[in-house]
C-alpha cells in the first residue's frame, strides 16, 4: 500500500490532523492569537491537500459499497478485540477505514469546509483558544464519520461532533444562543440515541466468520451487515421486511433524519444557523447536514434495502414537503440568515427526492447535490457574515442598494444565489436536474416529482426578491458607504464560486468519482431488496 | 469548406460572444470607453462568420445536417439500461443557420446603436458585458441539437435577460420587471423541464434526433399517445414563457423597463422568438392535439394583446404588446402547420420589430435630450399623446419606421406582407382540413387591428402638429451610429431579400431552405400531413392574399380617419356607452396583473406566512412542550426542580456513572463469559474511562457556560481540574444529564433485551 506516510495511512493522517492541531493549540500561550489562528490555517491546509491526493489517486473503476476489495485507501486495525470464546463468539471493534465513491466527495467537501471556516473565524475574540480546540476537534468528527466503515467508529465520531459544536454554538452564538445549543443538543441526542438502538441491534444480529480461525464474531463491520446472508437465524433482524426490521430501519432513519433534517425534526436548524456564529453555520449547512443524508445512504439502504424500496415513496413525500415547505417558509422570513437556514431545508429536500428513485441518476444526482449543496449554503452563509460584520444586523428590510455601494460583493452573491435557484451553469443546476430526472424513471414516485418542481418556482421566488430587497433599489442611507469585501473574504468566496462554476460546466470531474460506486449501490439495493434477500 | 471547419466556426461563433462577456464584466473599468468597441466589434466578427455559415451551408450542404457531439457525463453501466452517456452537441441546419444569421445582425446593430444611445451610462461597460452573455445565449438555443442545452441556454437567456431589464435597478419598478420576467419565464421553464422529464425517462437521450427517431420506430412515452400530446404541450410551456405567450404573456410589456436597444434585441426580435424557435425545433414530435393546443394559444395571444395595443399610450407599451401580438401570430401559424411560415415571421418580423424599438429609442432618445433641455422633468418622454410632427425634425426616423410599419401592417412589396400572407394561409387551410375556422377568423381581424394600431402610432408620433412648439425646436435627428441600424433594418424590410416575386414567399430561397419535417408521431394522433396541407394550402392561398391586403387597408384606413384626418373622434369612441367599459378594460390589459397579484402571489404570500407560523408555533410549540413535560415528569412539580436541582444533581451524576459503568460491566461480561481476567479489567477501565469521559461532557455542556470552565475546557490540565471541581461543587444547572440517565438506562435495557 503505497498511500502511507511516517507508516500511517492517510485517512487516519486527513482525520486526526485536527487533533494533532488541537494539542498544538492547546499548548499554544493565549496571548499568541494568530499563532493559533496559523495552526489552525496549516492543519486544515494539510487536510485540503490530503483530500486533493486522494481524489487524484482515486481509482475509477472500483466500486466499494459493500465489499473491502471495492474499498480505496483502506486502513484496518483490531481496535478492541477480546479474543475469548464463549457461547456467543467473539466481540470486535475495528478501526476500520476506507473511501469510495460516495464518500470521496464529503470527504474534499469536508475538508474545503474545515478550511474555510478557519478563515471565517478570523475575527473571533472571545476565548479564541477554546474556540480553535473545538472547531478542530469538530473536524476530526465530521471527518471521521465520513471515512469509518465499522459502525462502532462511525458512531463515536457522530457523537464526537456533537459536542464541540454544541459549545461552538452555546459559547460563541448569537443572543439565543443557550436555547439553540441545548435544542441542537437534544434533537441531535434523541437521534443518537435510537441510532445506538439500531447499531447495537444489527451487532447482535450479523456475525461473520473469521477466516483465521473458523469462530464465528458478532461486528460492528458495515461491510459485513449489508450482506444478507451474515444475518444469524434467530437474530433480531434476520429475514426480510420483518417487522423489526423495519423498526430497526425507522431508529436509524429518525437519527438520519434529525440531522438531514428532514420535517418534522426539522426545527432545530433554523435556530442552530442563526445562533450560531458565521463559522459555524457554514459548516453546519456545508457537512453536518450531509452526515444525516449520507447515513441514509451509506447505511440505512444498503444494509435495509427492503426497506428501504418499501419506505421511497413515504420518503419522497417527506422529499416534496422539504421542497415546497421549506421554500414557502424561506419566503416569509426577515431574517436573512433564516432564510438561507430554510433554504438549505428545501435544498436537501432535492437530496432526499433523488435517493429514494434508488436508480442511478437520482442517487448521483442526490450525492452531487450534497456537494453542491455544501458549497452554495457556505457560500450564502459566508454572505450573510459578510453583511452581518458591517451592519450587525440581519434584517431583509434594512438595507437596500448594496449593489451600488458594494460591486464586487453583489457580483459573487448574485453567482451564489443564482447557483442557489438553480441556474444551469452552476453546479447546482446539474445536481437538481440528476435528482428529478431519476425521481420521474419510478413510476410511482412521478406525480411527487412534477409537484416538487413547484420548489423551483418558488426558490427562483425567494431567491431574487431577496436579492432585490437587499441589493437593488436604493442605497439606505443608513450605513453611509459600506467596505466592499475584503481580501480575506474574497479568498473565501471566490474558490467556492469557481468550483460551482467549474462543476456547473463540466460535473464529470466529480460525477465520474461517483459512477462505479452509485451504480454498485443501486444494483445491490435492487437484488438484495428482492430477489436475493428471499434466500433467507 | 468542409463539414468540421464549418462546425468549428459554429463553436466559434458561439464562444465570441462568452469571450466577450468574460473580459468585460472582469475589464470594463480598466479598458478605454468601457470596452464598447470590443464587444461591438465581436459581435460583427460573430456576424461575418454567421453569414459564412449560412452561405456554404446553403451552397455546399443545403439538404445536409451537420452534428458534432461529445460525452458530457458517463453513467457508466447503468443497472436496468445498460451503458448510458450524456452526449451534448451542436448541430446546424438551414433553420439554425438562418437563425445564426437572425441572431447575428440584430446583435451586432443593436451593439451599434447602443453605442450613441447607452453613452455616459453608469454601467456602460457591465450594460455591453450582459449583451455578450445574452448573444452566447441565444446562440446556444440556435445550435443546439438536444434538449438539455437548449434548456441551459434557455435559463441562460432568461438570466441575460433579468440582468438587462434590471439594468437600472434604482429604480424600484425596473428591479420589479426584471424578477417578474424571471420568475414567469420560470413557470413556463418548469412545464419544459417537466417534458425534458418525460422524454428523458422514455428515451434515456436528450438528442433530438434519436428521440424523434425513436417516436418515429413507435417507441412513444409511456407506451400512450396522451403522454405524446402531454410532453409536446409540456415543451410548448417554455415557449409560452419565452415567447410571451397568453397566459404567461404578463412580464414583456414590463421588460420595457429595460433600456430600449435590450428591448429591440431581447424583447422584440430575438429571445422572444426563441419560443417559436423551440415550436419549430420539435414540430415534428408534436401530436394533432397539441399543434392545436398551440395554434389557439397563439391565437387567443395574438387577440388579447392587439385589443390591448390599440389602447395604450406608451411608445413601447403599444410595440411590446404588438410583440406579443406578432408572437402570437408565428405560435399560431405553426401551430396550424404552416411551419415555414411560422418560422418566415419569426426572421422578417426580427428585422422590422428590431427596427420599430430602434426608431422608438430614437424618438425616445431625442424627446428626452429635448425635454432635459427645457429643464422638464414632469413630461414623459415616452408618451406618443406628447409627440406629434416629428417626420420634420427626425427624417431618417421617420421614413424608416415607415417602412417597419409598413412592413409589419403586411402592406405588399414588403417583407411583412409575404410572410404574413403565408400565415393567413395556412390558417385558412387549418380551418378548411379540421373546421376550426375560429383560428383563420381571429387571425384576419388580427392583422386589421394590428394595421390600425400601428398607422395610429406613427400618425401620433409623426405626423400632425407638436404638441408644444418650444420643445419642438430642440428636437433633433440622432446620431449616425444610431441611425445607420435603423437604415439597415429598413433595407431588410424589403420583399426583395427572402423572395424575387414580391407576392410569393414560396418562390424564395427561404421557402426552398426551409421545409416544413415530417412529423414523427403515429399515424393516428398525427396532424394533416405535408402534402394534404399543400394542396388545401395552394386552394385557399389567393384568397387569403385579397382578404389580408383587405384588413390591412382597412386598418390603414381607419386609423388616418381616426387620427389623421380627424373624421372620426377617438375620445368620443372610447367614452361611448358600450365602449367605454371595453376601452377600460383595454387599456387595463384585460386585469390579468391585478388577477395574477390576487391569485398567486398574495395566494403565495399567504401560504408561506402561514407555514412560518405553522412552523414556528406548532412544531416548535410540540417540541419546547415535550422538554416542559419531561421536566415536569423528572422533577414532580415545577418549583421542585427550581429549588432542588442542586441537590439532586449530585445524585443523578454519581446514578448515571455507576449505571454507565455497570452497564458495561454486564455488558461485557455477559458477552464474554469466558474472557481472561486482564480483558474484562481492561473492558472494565475503558467503559469507566468512556462514561466519564461523556458524562462530563454532557455535564459541562450543560452547566458550564461561565469563562471558568470554558477556561477549564480549555486548558488541559484544567480540564481535569474543573471536572473535578465541579462534581464536587455540585453546582451549574442541568437538564441534560437527566435525560442522558433514562437514555443510558434505557440503552442498558436494550442492550441486555438485544442479545
Amino acid at each position: 500500500m503505497a498511500y502511507h506516510f511516517l507508516g500511517i495511512g492517510w485517512l487516519s493522517w486527513i482525520t486526526f490532523l485536527p487533533i494533532i492541531g488541537m494539542i498544538i493549540v492547546l499548548l499554544i500561550p493565549k496571548e499568541a492569537r494568530s499563532a493559533m489562528k496559523w495552526t489552525a490555517v496549516g492543519i486544515t491546509f494539510l487536510q485540503v491537500v490530503i483530500s486533493v491526493l486522494v481524489y487524484l489517486n482515486f481509482n475509477y473503476n472500483l466500486s466499494g459499497i459493500n465489499t473491502q476489495e471495492g474499498m480505496q485507501f483502506v486502513e484496518k486495525a483490531k481496535w478492541i478485540d477480546i479474543q475469548s470464546v464463549s457461547w456467543f463468539g467473539r466481540l470486535r471493534i475495528e478501526y476500520f477505514l476506507g473511501v469510495d465513491g460516495i464518500s470521496v466527495p464529503m470527504v474534499i467537501l469536508t475538508a474545503l469546509i474545515s478550511f474555510i471556516a478557519v478563515f471565517a473565524s478570523w475575527k473571533i475574540d472571545k476565548a479564541l483558544k477554546g474556540y480553535m480546540v473545538m472547531l478542530l476537534l469538530l473536524d476530526t468528527g465530521m471527518m471521521g464519520v465520513f471515512v469509518s466503515l465499522d459502525f462502532f467508529l462511525f458512531y463515536v465520531f457522530w457523537e464526537l461532533m456533537l459536542l464541540p459544536m454544541y459549545f461552538l454554538i452555546g459559547i460563541w452564538g448569537g443572543a439565543r444562543r443557550e436555547y439553540a445549543a441545548i435544542k441542537f443538543f437534544l434533537y441531535t441526542l434523541a437521534g443518537s440515541v435510537l441510532m445506538l438502538l439500531a447499531m447495537i441491534a444489527l451487532y447482535f444480529s450479523v456475525a461473520i466468520v473469521d477466516p483465521a480461525t473458523g469462530e464465528k464474531i458478532h461486528t460492528f463491520n458495515m461491510l459485513a451487515m449489508m450482506n444478507p446472508a451474515n444475518f444469524q437465524p434467530d437474530s433480531l433482524l434476520v429475514g426480510f421486511g420483518t417487522q423489526m426490521r423495519a423498526f430497526a430501519y425507522l431508529a436509524l432513519f429518525i437519527g438520519f433524519a434529525i440531522k438531514v433534517p428532514i420535517f418534522p425534526f426539522h426545527t432545530w436548524l433554523p435556530d442552530a444557523h442563526v445562533e450560531a456564529p458565521t463559522a459555524i453555520s457554514v459548516i453546519l449547512a456545508g457537512v453536518l447536514l450531509k452526515m444525516g443524508a449520507y447515513g441514509l445512504i451509506r447505511i440505512s439502504f444498503p444494509i435495509f434495502p427492503e426497506m428501504a424500496q418499501k419506505y421511497a415513496f413515504a420518503l419522497a413525500i417527506l422529499a416534496f414537503i422539504n421542497i415546497v415547505y421549506g421554500a414557502l417558509c424561506a419566503m416569509a422570513q426577515k431574517d436573512f440568515k433564516k432564510l438561507i437556514a430554510y433554504s438549505s431545508i428545501s435544498h436537501m429536500g432535492i437530496v432526499l427526492l433523488g435517493m429514494t428513485a434508488l436508480n442511478t441518476q437520482g442517487m448521483m444526482g442526490a450525492v452531487f447535490q450534497m456537494f453542491n449543496h455544501g458549497t452554495i449554503t457556505a457560500m450564502l452563509f459566508l454572505i450573510v457574515g459578510v453583511i452581518y460584520d458591517r451592519t450587525h444586523t440581519r434584517d431583509l428590510d434594512a438595507f437596500g442598494g448594496l449593489a451600488l455601494t458594494m460591486p464586487k460583493y453583489t457580483g459573487i452573491v448574485t453567482v451564489a444565489f443564482f447557483a442557489a435557484l438553480g441556474l444551469p451553469g452552476l453546479s447546482g443546476f446539474i445536481s437538481e436536474m440528476f435528482s428529478f430526472l431519476g425521481a420521474f424513471q419510478v413510476d410511482k414516485l412521478r406525480i411527487i416529482t412534477i409537484a416538487s418542481t413547484l420548489g423551483i418556482v418558488l426558490t427562483a421566488a425567494y431567491m431574487l426578491w431577496t436579492l432585490q430587497r437587499v441589493f437593488l433599489g436604493k442605497v439606505n442611507e443608513k450605513w453611509g458607504i459600506l467596505l466592499d469585501v475584503d481580501a480575506r473574504e474574497m479568498f473565501m468566496l471566490v474558490p467556492l464560486a469557481i468550483i460551482i462554476l467549474v462543476l456547473g460546466i463540466y460535473p464529470s470531474f466529480m460525477l465520474n468519482v461517483m459512477t462505479s460506486s452509485v451504480n454498485h449501490l443501486v444494483n445491490l439495493i435492487a437484488q438484495n431488496g428482492s430477489a436475493a434477500a428471499l434466500l433467507q | 469548406m468542409s463539414q468540421e471547419t464549418l462546425l468549428i466556426l459554429a463553436v466559434v461563433v458561439w464562444l465570441l460572444p462568452l469571450l466577450d462577456f468574460v473580459v468585460l464584466i472582469f475589464l470594463n473599468k480598466r479598458i478605454p470607453r468601457s470596452g464598447d468597441w470590443a464587444g461591438t466589434s465581436i459581435l460583427f466578427a460573430a456576424l461575418v462568420l454567421s453569414f459564412t455559415i449560412l452561405f456554404v451551408k446553403l451552397g455546399a450542404y443545403h439538404d445536409q445536417t451537420l452534428q458534432t457531439t461529445f460525452t458530457w457525463v458517463n453513467f457508466g453501466n447503468v443497472p436496468g439500461v445498460g451503458e448510458l452517456k450524456i452526449e451534448l452537441g451542436l448541430m446546424i441546419d438551414n433553420v439554425a443557420a438562418i437563425m445564426l444569421v437572425v441572431v447575428s445582425i440584430v446583435s451586432a446593430l443593436v451593439h451599434l446603436f447602443s453605442i450613441g444611445y447607452m453613452y455616459g451610462d453608469v454601467r456602460y461597460g457591465r450594460y455591453f458585458a450582459y449583451l455578450g452573455l445574452f448573444t452566447f445565449s441565444m446562440f446556444g438555443i440556435v445550435l443546439t441539437n438536444n434538449f438539455f442545452l437548449m434548456y441551459v441556454s434557455w435559463e441562460l437567456v432568461g438570466l441575460s435577460s433579468y440582468l438587462l431589464i434590471g439594468h437600472w435597478f434604482e429604480k424600484k419598478s425596473a428591479a420589479d420587471a426584471g424578477k417578474k420576467a424571471f420568475i414567469v419565464n420560470r413557470v413556463g421553464d418548469v412545464g419544459m423541464f417537466i417534458g425534458i422529464l418525460i422524454l428523458y425517462a422514455t428515451f434515456h437521450t436528450f438528442s433530438f434526433d434519436v428521440i424523434f427517431e425513436s417516436i418515429k420506430s413507435g417507441t412513444i412515452p409511456f407506451g400512450s399517445e396522451a403522454w405524446l400530446t402531454a410532453a409536446g404541450i409540456l415543451i410548448f410551456c417554455g415557449a409560452i414563457g419565452k415567447s410571451a405567450q397568453f397566459p404567461l404573456h404578463v412580464w414583456l410589456p414590463d421588460a420595457m423597463e429595460g433600456p430600449t436597444p435590450v428591448s429591440a434585441l431581447i424583447h422584440a426580435a430575438t429571445m422572444v422568438a426563441a419560443g417559436v424557435y423551440l415550436v419549430t425545433r420539435t414540430f415534428a414530435m408534436m401530436t394533432a392535439d397539441a399543434l392545436m393546443v398551440i395554434a389557439y394559444i397563439g391565437a387567443i395571444t395574438a387577440f388579447i394583446s392587439a385589443t390591448i395595443a390599440i389602447a395604450q399610450n406608451d411608445i413601447k407599451k403599444v410595440l411590446a404588446y404588438s410583440t406579443v401580438s406578432q408572437l402570437g401570430y408565428m405560435i399560431m401559424g405553426i401551430g396550424v402547420g404552416a411551419y415555414t411560415a411560422g418560422f418566415f415571421h419569426l426572421t422578417t418580423h426580427a428585422m422590422f420589430k428590431a427596427g420599430l424599438f430602434l426608431g422608438s429609442g430614437s424618438v425616445i432618445y431625442a424627446m428626452h435630450n429635448a425635454l432635459h433641455h427645457a429643464n422638464d422633468h414632469q413630461t414623459d418622454a415616452q408618451d406618443i399623446r406628447n409627440m406629434g410632427g416629428l417626420r420634420t425634425k427626425m427624417p431618417i426616423t421617420f421614413w424608416t419606421f415607415l417602412m417597419y410599419t409598413l412592413a409589419i401592417s403586411g402592406v405588399p412589396f414588403t417583407s411583412g406582407f409575404l410572410s404574413k400572407d403565408e400565415i393567413l394561409a395556412g390558417t385558412l387551410a387549418y380551418g378548411e382540413l379540421t373546421g376550426h375556422w375560429i383560428i383563420p377568423i381571429i387571425g384576419f381581424f388580427v392583422a386589421g387591428l394590428t394595421a390600425f394600431y400601428m398607422f395610429r402610432l406613427v400618425i401620433l408620433t409623426f405626423l400632425g402638429e407638436h404638441k408644444d412648439p418650444h420643445r419642438f425646436d430642440a428636437i433633433h435627428e440622432s446620431p449616425k451610429v444610431m441611425t445607420i441600424p435603423l437604415i439597415v433594418f429598413a433595407v431588410l424590410s424589403f420583399f426583395a431579400f427572402y423572395s424575387w416575386n414580391p407576392i410569393g414567399a414560396a418562390s424564395g430561397w427561404f421557402f426552398h431552405a426551409v421545409e416544413r419535417p415530417e412529423s414523427v408521431v403515429p399515424f393516428a394522433v398525427a396532424a394533416a400531413n405535408n402534402e394534404a396541407f399543400e394542396a388545401t394550402l395552394h386552394h385557399v392561398h389567393a384568397w387569403a392574399m385579397l382578404l389580408s391586403l383587405a384588413v390591412a387597408g382597412i386598418g390603414i384606413y381607419v386609423a388616418f380617419s381616426t387620427y389623421y384626418w380627424k373624421k372620426i373622434n377617438a375620445d368620443a369612441v372610447a367614452h361611448a356607452p358600450v365602449l367605454k367599459w371595453l376601452y377600460k378594460f383595454f387599456l387595463n390589459k384585460w386585469y390579468f396583473d391585478e388577477l395574477y397579484q390576487v391569485t398567486f402571489v398574495q395566494g403565495t404570500d399567504a401560504l408561506a406566512a402561514a407555514y412560518r407560523w405553522f412552523d414556528n408555533v406548532v412544531i416548535d410549540g410540540f417540541v419546547n412542550g415535550v422538554a416542559k413535560w419531561t421536566i415536569g415528569i423528572t422533577y414532580g412539580v415545577k418549583h421542585t426542580w427550581e429549588e432542588g436541582r442542586a441537590g439532586s444533581i449530585f445524585y443523578l451524576t454519581v446514578f448515571a456513572m455507576l449505571s454507565l459503568f455497570i452497564g458495561w460491566q454486564v455488558a461485557i461480561g455477559l458477552l464474554i463469559q469466558g474472557a481472561s481476567i486482564v480483558a474484562k479489567i481492561e473492558c472494565g477501565l475503558l467503559g469507566l474511562g468512556v462514561s466519564a469521559l461523556t458524562f462530563f461532557l454532557f455535564y459541562v455542556g450543560v452547566g458550564g457556560f461561565d469563562n471558568k470552565i470554558v477556561d477549564g475546557m480549555v486548558n488541559l490540565i484544567a480540564y481535569l481540574g474543573g471536572f473535578l471541581g465541579l462534581l464536587m461543587r455540585k453546582l451549574q444547572t442541568g437538564k441534560v444529564q437527566t435525560y442522558l440517565a433514562f437514555v443510558l438506562f434505557g440503552v442498558m435495557v436494550f442492550f441486555l433485551w438485544f442479545r
